[in-house]
């Protein structure tokens, strides 16, 4: 009974917070938003019994990943003078075509059926415990190329970072 | 769940966050008494009989004083700023083991507000969220001096945070739990977890100094460089809670190296004499509040003995050494837990 | 270039060793030594309960003598003025009118006298150059003041009252006294310059 009413409440907040990512005027504004709807979403994983991807949700986006981004914000210190003017053509055509791109939305999903789980949900699908046997067994080969994957983008990025070697 | 479990929870929820702002409070009195007593002063006498009223002069002053926010300034993040810093402080509390359960009248009254299964992510979490508080802070004051100082705390945090984050991964891997009940359960006795990680135990309280922004990593507030840091425009009782999450965080990270490094609650051979539960319990708890009392004088010790990390040299020893140490750490751990799967993998 | 003394020392930059490359043993004998401090005996002083012991020679605030039955010492004659290496000293004179013989013991008397206590560097000069035994330092400290005009103390503060004399035996002591009286032990040499050309004028 709390929980839908605690799902009630978490979706509500983070649609609001989500449009208030758009909305408002001030990118580190937007930014501070965006970590909001972050911890509506990790509620979300709470709620599903899922808290090892809530907490890591939380670590990962809201406390490394945003962090950086806000960072970057900060650092540009863009202000409403410096903001680039749009030409109202630029404008229109972006307003076509998120318009068209909501109606695609809205006629799918009234054509489909409701939705329906292909099995049953497993209420203990994300404790930690079977999270780690799945990735770890099932899923081991994925999860090492992506490591790999990660590998080779930090080592891209040193690179990068480097001074220029002659 | 019953009422009574509730309302126990509840009284628990209270008593704990008392407890950890009254340590918090009485912990600035200890830093200037401790300052003083190692640069051979006497320190604040004034405030009562040795002066142990004087956190509370401290607060009436921080109170009283003019509240001032700066006219170009970003005004409700700039008031946020300081409530994000406090309420992350304080929140990490929840998940400590104070002590281990009481048994009064046949139901179990455990000494710890909730022992999530996740409880060392949970902990991570939050820690890292503490960036956004001095971030906000900082720039919303409008102030360079106050932009510099968020920078340096941020990236400072998120840099340690990964070596923290590595020297903890041994530990799990040690302990093969996650809720912070289970590991101080785990070390009954002298079966403490620096005798296992010793390598790990040096990294993480490295990275603790780091991680609360106190000497030899206080950067983001280093007053030679930077004015204040994040706090140069902040007055009245807002600069109070910046300086007050600061010593929440010390209590919090020392409870946290007594829990998962030097056994919580245990103590060496109390079960030969105490077999009560309930005196075992009051026992643990004094037990753990020793232990987190000598990690806060170690704080101040090494804040009032060493000098200042430069930036640079910062960043080197966060990533070219901590993170290298701790991973050498987390292999050497794992071989040392395979031991007996290698040995057969080369007799064989 | 020859080196001045011997104490210059060669500044050598060595590789550090690996120990020293640790810095924690470097870090914990720095613990130990603050660790020492701590149970050290504190030098405080802990000020309104506990008086550090003046010396007993300190110089403070001056004070204008009485004689015995009460009459000014001072007469005007300007050598504490003149010995004063700050300048803090000014006075002007006046002259005794019958009937005040029992408030001025010379017929010449200092109507306004003047030491401004933020110049006085309290060396004693003016103690030593009196010739009538009328201005002395005692042991008395300056009061705290809010304004500049009140540190210039005038006959008011400066002389002291019938009722209470104050106290001189602290450093006026007999050794003291028998060493004012040989002026080959002043330290004024200007002062004693001075009385050695007026002795050969005679």
């Amino acid at each position: 009974m709390i929980t839908t009413y605690l799902f009630y409440l978490l979706s509500f907040l983070a649609i609001m917070f989500g449009s208030m990512v758009v909305l408002s005027k001030n990118p580190v504004h937007s930014v501070l938003y965006l970590v909001l709807t972050f911890f509506t979403i990790a509620g979300h994983y709470v709620l599903l019994n899922a808290q090892f991807l809530a907490a890591v949700h939380v670590i990962v986006y809201a406390g490394a990943i945003m962090v950086l981004f806000l960072f970057v914000i900060m650092l540009l210190n863009l202000n409403k003078e410096t903001e680039p003017h749009k030409s109202i053509w630029l404008k229109a055509s972006a307003a076509v075509a998120s318009g068209s791109l909501l109606v695609v939305l809205v006629g799918s999903l009234k054509g489909a059926s409701t939705i329906q789980s292909t099995n049953a949900f497993n209420p203990n699908i994300g404790l930690i415990e079977n999270l780690g046997t799945t990735l770890f067994r099932d899923f081991l080969l994925p999860f090492e190329v992506s490591s790999i994957l990660l590998l080779a983008a930090m080592v891209g990025a040193v690179m990068l970072g480097k001074k220029s070697i002659k | 769940m019953t009422l009574s479990f509730l309302i126990y929870k509840v009284i628990l929820v209270l008593v704990i966050f008392a407890i950890t702002l009254l340590v918090a409070t009485y912990s600035t009195y200890a830093e200037r008494k401790i300052a003083a007593f190692l640069q051979d002063r006497i320190g604040p006498d004034r405030a009562g009989p040795f002066g142990i009223l004087q956190p509370l002069a401290d607060a009436v002053k921080m109170f009283m004083k003019e509240e001032m926010i700066p006219s170009v300034s970003n005004r409700m993040l700039f008031i946020i700023g300081p409530g994000v810093c406090m309420l992350t402080a304080c929140m990490t509390g929840v998940v400590i083991p104070w002590g281990p359960s009481m048994n009064i009248g046949g139901t179990e009254y455990p000494l710890q507000i909730t022992d999530l299964n996740i409880g060392i992510l949970y902990l991570f979490g939050v820690i890292s969220l503490g960036v956004y508080g001095i971030m906000i802070g900082g720039w919303a004051s409008n102030n360079k001096f106050s932009l510099l100082g968020a920078i340096r705390a941020s990236s400072q945090m998120i840099s340690y945070e990964v070596a923290m984050g590595l020297s903890i991964i041994a530990l799990v891997m040690t302990t093969g739990t996650l809720s912070l009940g289970q590991i101080a359960a785990d070390q009954p006795g002298a079966h403490w977890n620096v005798f296992i990680q010793p390598l790990g135990f040096l990294i993480f309280i490295i990275c603790a100094f780091a991680e609360t922004n106190r000497a030899p990593f206080d950067l983001p507030e280093c007053e030679t460089e930077l004015v204040g840091g994040y706090h140069t425009e902040y007055s009245s009782m807002k600069l109070g809670f910046f300086l007050f999450a600061e010593y929440i965080n010390m209590f919090i990270s020392s409870a946290v190296i007594s829990t998962f490094y030097f056994g919580g609650y245990n103590m060496p051979f109390i079960a030969r004499f105490v077999h009560d539960p309930n005196w075992l319990a009051v026992l643990g708890f004094v037990f753990l509040f020793t232990k987190i009392s000598f990690f806060i004088f170690v704080f101040m010790w090494v804040r009032w003995t060493l000098p200042r990390f430069r930036y640079d040299q910062l960043m080197n020893l966060g990533w070219k050494v901590l993170i290298p140490l701790s991973i050498l750490n987390l292999v050497v751990t794992g071989g040392w837990m395979m031991r007996m799967e290698i040995y057969h993998f080369f007799i064989k | 270039m020859q080196a001045l003394t011997n104490r210059s020392k060669v500044v050598a930059k060595k590789e550090m060793t690996f120990i020293e490359k640790l810095y924690l043993p470097a870090i914990f004998s720095g613990m130990i030594i603050t660790f020492k401090h701590f149970f050290r005996r504190k030098p405080t002083i802990k000020y309104p309960e506990q008086i550090r012991p003046f010396s007993g020679v300190y110089r403070g605030q001056h004070v204008l003598k009485r004689d015995e039955i009460g009459a000014e010492r001072c007469t005007a004659c300007g050598l504490c003025a003149v010995a004063c290496p700050a300048e803090a000293i000014t006075m002007t004179s006046a002259e005794r009118k019958p009937g005040e013989e029992g408030l001025y013991r010379e017929e010449k008397y200092a109507a306004t006298y003047e030491i401004n206590m933020l110049r006085c560097i309290f060396c004693g000069d003016c103690e030593d150059a009196c010739p009538k035994e009328a201005i002395f330092l005692t042991d008395r400290k300056v009061d705290s003041l809010y304004t500049r005009k009140e540190f210039v103390y005038g006959k008011n503060i400066l002389v002291e009252s019938k009722e209470n004399p104050i106290s001189l035996v602290k450093r006026q002591t007999p050794q003291v006294k028998e060493f004012k009286h040989h002026v080959e032990f002043a330290h004024n040499q200007t002062y004693d310059k001075q009385k050695k050309v007026k002795n050969s004028s005679h």
